[in-house]
């Protein structure tokens, strides 16, 4: 009889690896090891053994039925593998096609460079204030050391209201009204809209953006300024950026300055971008004129202080290689999208 | 303004490249914007002289001259020119040249005669008949004794135009540097060089100047001196070419010797000038008087200009013979048959002057540097050195004497130098000698202590001003960087940080951000569909806009919205949202500035856009910005929306916003061909309402029910009406209630709707009932049916 049951399971290896799908497979479990499956059939002889044999050849069943449970479950495992390998070989998607992409809306590329700029001085600790675009000549103008008859008033070609009101040329403006609010020390960045009554080309528009800063302190110097404007540069345009100061004049500052940055197309050497010069103008600043600390209400004896005023619009322009100032006023989807 | 180098190096030498001298003069505070060689494309011209010249054989106009180069073998070239004879000195483009205009010369037969090259005109060379008075404009130009003769020499030298010109931007308040000799100080000054103001001197003439000329200013605020000159026997002919080169270089065309010397005087010392012809000045006067009502002149450019009232000119006994400081008049200038001559220079008011040229529209180098504000002082050297030159040039006989109006002369500037406050302002350290010895090399002398300005340096008034000019001559460069230190505090503050979140919210949702012009043409409000008596047609206007169309500051930004839509759609561009977080101004009359406000303005127009999409973005918005309680109401009197499609926002008694779909009668007027969908919000409302301080609600520990009711109403039935009454009646228990669908149909009855909404239900204490909630559906029904709804059966 133990010779039977090797036999039986010899011939359940082989029909297992036969079988193909799951209901063969189920109906191969019930004949071997069903209630009339072949080894209880065996089991029910047993009675005609002796008694030294019966539990040798119990064991075995048993162990039989044990081992081609094993192997079928084995089988089991298997095919559902294949099968579900099938299922997903089925389902194989093309990841090629296109995926469904949630719509989101662009910044436009005047607050991306704006949010920066920002984002650099208030970590310097400057606050970001505002002033109001129609303006009084005295805060736009006398106010900041330029009287009427000044020549600085007819290079900024003025919007007027009235005689007395205008559209802010500049943001320097906020600078007095920062005075007048606060008391120093302070540090304060004034971005807005700036007027002018220039026709609208590829580099000007009657209306463009200026980024005014305004240190006050006791002990500030040129020193302070030249540190600061330069780590704003570096900042905003990478560590091996150069800067250099130029004497320049605002009525407003005094000394005044320029500073160029290297240009960050070539590097310095010279090319298009920046005419070869290997320098791009990027702001304007300078000491405040203690005339102006006078106006506005600030002790010039005790306090000094920096101002600077930056072009929005260029910064920008450099930075995408936006060549056409009008772009960034006609609102053409097809140019938002690319920011 | 342009300067010649050569001119330069007449009153300080250097021998720098240009690249080298434009940076380091530009850091000492006298910006180059460029330079160029003169003649530059100018290659491989020579000077040659003719030495045969015969008849074309096969041409009854072509000249075949044999020229030589002071080679040993002449060059052939064949020539259509008339003016040419056996002797002439010319330019001569070889095989292989380059001359004005980029045009590349080769050698080639011309009707069977070999031509080596091209001989050429003064234009050919870049260069015009006033550069060079004896040539002639249709014909080779032939080169006289002025010129060094050297047969074969580069004609650039030749003709020593080979200049550089050296373009700089000058400051408003560097009014000096507008002149040669202003420049060469800024020169000396960065690089180390001696530099001294010229003495002119002029030998004694004849008779008195009293005999010929009387003059009176009539507004001295606007004349601060006049000095004028006679000088008689006036031998007009055109300038030396060392005089005509410096002109030519500096961008002023060379007319004769007269002309020349005022021009000349001007670019070198900065100081205008003016020549009158004293026949043409009636009663022999010079008045300097502001023009009379209905006065005008003739202008030396042959234009008539009607002068005004607070236009200063200079008059003889009756006429305005010169606009002052702009322009001379055509009657009064040199001519030809010249003989007597006044020569004016004097110092005009510098805001008078910028204004009547620009009220005239012509902005000469005269007005150009009296604009800036020139100095009493100069006027006296520079007549000087007009008379000098005159009698350089023996161009006529000067009359002693000279009538000089100076009714106010200006004070020095004196200040006293403090050291220790520069070094402080600037952040250097510098001991009192060094700044002397700044101060000495751009003019300033300093005595015990005390600065004083020299009389040219008009922008002198502050010790911030000599802090500059120590810093520009130390250097900029070498002041140190130093960071900022101490402490500052910086935050966004409320407000902006509410900005950024909207603006985020509103990209995150699909909306990109616009940037429109804050003023529009006041038609735009006729185009959105005011009524005539609208607020909102209250503008700030502008005195002078650049045209209508840019005139109004917005009251609202709708028009800026749809025209940007508009703009979109006639691109082509199927579908596009936008927001923008727009300034517009409510005029507060003439005596207050305007209130500035912001308007978040969204449109949308394509793709999936309809009323519920602007509305749902709205809804999203007050959601992020945690304004509970918003009503949106039926808004059907806007003129701009579609009166059954629109609705106004409200919190409470306060509306802060209105969405809508465009009034097809406004998409019209933008030529939109497309529905389109707008709205807005007050922003400053939106911030005074929002509510962003997030607290966290237990999680919900029960299981919540819910059920769905289909209900019949009538059509005109508002869903907000159905939802607010199964509020009202179903009680706390109420977690949600959804409007899933709205159906209309026969088996619905006529003029009415069935409106499905799901509600949930859930009690925070207890997992809740069948029964219980049952029982709140009811009260929600009984609730509906007070205002005539049923339950679809």
């Amino acid at each position: 009889m133990l010779k039977k049951l090797d036999e039986l399971k010899a011939q359940a290896v082989e029909e297992l690896a036969a079988i193909s799908d799951k209901a063969e497979l189920e109906s191969l479990r019930v004949a071997k090891l069903g209630k009339k499956g072949v080894i209880t059939s065996v089991l029910k002889q047993m009675g005609s053994l002796s008694a030294e044999e019966r539990p040798i050849v119990g064991q075995k069943a048993n162990q039989i039925r044990a081992e081609i449970d094993t192997l079928i479950k084995q089988k089991q495992a298997e095919l559902q593998l294949a099968e579900q390998n099938l299922k997903l070989a089925a389902e194989t998607l093309d990841v090629t096609i296109p995926g469904k992409q949630p719509e989101i809306g662009h910044t436009h590329p005047l607050s991306i460079v704006l949010d920066e700029v920002k984002e650099i001085f208030s970590g310097m600790g400057f606050d970001v204030v505002e002033g109001p675009e129609v303006e009084w000549d005295y805060y736009n103008f006398e106010a900041l050391n330029i009287p009427k008859g000044h020549p600085a008033r007819d290079t900024q070609d003025t919007f007027y209201i009235t005689e007395n009101m205008l559209l802010r040329t500049q943001t320097s403006p906020v600078q007095i009204r920062t005075m007048e609010k606060r008391k120093p020390p302070f540090r304060v960045i004034a971005p807005g809209r700036v007027y002018r009554s220039d026709a609208v080309d590829a580099t000007h528009s009657p209306l463009f953006h200026q980024i005014e800063g305004l240190v006050l302190d006791e002990g500030i110097t040129m020193a302070d300024l030249k540190g600061t404007l330069e780590a704003f540069a570096k900042r905003l345009y990478g560590e091996e950026t150069k800067t250099r100061f130029r004497p320049h004049h605002f009525p407003f500052t005094e000394p005044s300055c320029e500073m160029d940055v290297s240009c960050f197309k070539c590097g310095g050497k010279g090319c298009s971008m920046c005419k070869g010069e290997g320098w791009i103008e990027i702001l304007g600043g300078g000491m405040v004129h203690p005339k102006v600390l006078q106006n506005g209400g600030v002790d010039a004896d005790k306090f000094s202080g920096f101002a600077f005023g930056i072009g929005l619009e260029r910064l920008v322009m450099f930075r995408f290689g936006i060549d056409d100032m009008r772009l960034l006023y006609e609102n053409n989807i097809k140019f938002l999208e690319q920011f | 303004m342009i300067l010649s180098k050569r001119w330069l190096n007449d009153y300080c030498k250097i021998d720098i490249d240009d690249k080298q001298f434009a940076e380091a003069i530009t850091l000492t505070g006298s910006k180059v914007e460029g330079w160029e060689q003169e003649g530059e494309e100018l290659k491989n011209i020579v000077l040659g002289k003719i030495s045969q010249l015969e008849k074309h054989p096969d041409s009854d106009h072509l000249w075949v001259c044999q020229v030589d180069i002071g080679a040993e073998e002449p060059v052939q070239i064949v020539t259509g020119a008339q003016n040419l004879k056996v002797g002439d000195y010319v330019p001569a483009a070889l095989h292989k040249s380059v001359v004005a205009g980029g045009q590349k010369i080769t050698k080639g037969k011309l009707r069977g005669v070999m031509s080596n090259g091209m001989l050429c005109s003064v234009a050919e060379l870049g260069l015009t008949v006033n550069d060079f008075p004896n040539a002639i404009e249709d014909g080779i130009m032939t080169i006289g004794e002025e010129c060094d003769r050297e047969l074969g020499k580069d004609i650039r030298e030749v003709l020593r135009f080979n200049d550089t010109k050296i373009e700089f931007e000058i400051t408003s308040n560097r009014s000096d540097c507008m002149s040669v000799t202003g420049l060469a100080r800024e020169t000396a000054a960065t690089f180390d060089k001696k530099f001294e103001m010229p003495k002119p001197i002029v030998n004694k003439g004849h008779g008195d100047v009293n005999e010929h000329l009387k003059v009176s200013i009539h507004n001295p605020d606007l004349c601060y001196r006049y000095i004028g000159a006679v000088v008689e026997n006036v031998r007009i002919k055109p300038s030396p070419l060392w005089l005509r080169e410096r002109l030519r270089a500096s961008g002023v065309r060379p007319i004769n010797n007269i002309v020349d010397i005022t021009n000349f005087v001007m670019l070198e010392w900065g100081q205008p000038m003016h020549a009158f012809d004293l026949r043409y000045l009636e009663g022999n006067e010079v008045n300097v008087r502001t023009a009379k009502a209905g006065e005008s002149i003739t202008t030396l450019d042959g234009e008539e200009r009607a002068l005004s009232e607070d236009m200063l000119v200079i008059a003889d006994a009756k006429k305005p013979v010169a606009v002052a400081g702009v322009m001379g008049g055509e009657y009064s200038g040199i001519m030809e048959d010249t003989t007597t001559i006044v020569f004016e220079s004097a110092c005009f008011n510098g805001y008078s002057v910028r204004s009547t040229a620009k009220a005239l529209g012509m902005r000469t180098e005269s007005s150009s540097r009296y604009e800036k504000e020139l100095n009493p002082e100069s006027c006296m050297l520079c007549i000087m050195r007009a008379l000098e030159l005159l009698q350089m040039l023996d161009a006529g006989d000067v009359v002693n004497g000279m009538i000089d109006v100076f009714p106010t002369p200006k004070p020095e500037v004196q200040l006293p130098l403090d050291a220790q406050w520069i070094n402080n302002f600037i952040g250097i350290d510098l001991s009192e000698a060094e700044m002397v010895s700044i101060l000495e090399k751009i003019g300033f002398t300093v005595k015990d202590g005390v600065i004083t300005a020299p009389y040219f340096r008009n922008d002198i008034e502050h010790q911030a001003d000599i802090a500059e000019e120590i810093a520009r001559f130390y250097g900029f460069e070498k002041i140190p960087n130093k960071k900022l230190t101490g402490v500052a505090e910086a935050k966004l503050t409320e407000k902006q940080q509410y900005e950024r979140l909207v603006e985020n919210s509103m990209r995150a949702m699909g909306y990109s951000e616009i940037n429109t012009f804050s003023f529009i043409s006041p038609k735009a409000y006729d185009k959105i569909l005011l009524p005539a008596d609208s607020e909102l047609r209250n503008s700030v206007v502008i005195s002078n806009p650049l045209g209508e169309d840019t005139s109004v500051m917005r009251t609202t930004a709708i028009p800026s919205m749809l025209e940007v839509i508009a703009r979109n759609y006639n691109y082509r561009t199927p579908q596009a949202k936008f927001y923008e977080n727009a300034t517009v101004y409510k005029s507060n009359g003439l005596q207050e500035l305007p209130t500035e406000s912001k308007m978040l303005t969204f449109g949308a127009y394509g793709g999936d856009s309809d009323f519920y999409s602007i509305k749902g973005a709205a809804q999203k918005l007050l959601d992020i910005l945690g304004i509970e309680g918003a009503e949106y109401t039926a808004y059907k009197t806007s003129p701009t929306l579609h009166p059954g499609r629109s609705a106004k926002i409200a919190v409470g008694d306060q509306v802060i916003g209105v969405i809508g779909e465009v009034h097809p009668n406004v998409c019209k007027n933008y030529k939109l061909g497309a529905k389109t969908y707008i709205g807005y919000f007050d922003s400053d409302a939106l911030f005074a309402l929002k509510n962003t301080e997030k607290l966290y609600h237990a999680l919900p520990k029960f299981p919540a029910l819910t059920r769905d009711l289909a209900l019949v109403c009538d059509k005109q039935t508002e869903v907000a009406a159905l939802e607010k009454a199964i509020k009202a009646g179903a009680g706390k228990m109420l977690e949600k209630v959804e409007l899933f669908d709205i159906f209309e149909g026969v088996q619905i009855g006529i003029g009415k709707k069935s409106v499905a909404f799901s509600l949930t239900l859930r009690s925070p204490e207890r997992t809740l009932t069948d029964t219980e909630a049952d029982s709140a559906v009811q009260k929600a029904l009984d609730s509906l049916k007070q205002i005539g709804v049923q339950i679809r059966s």
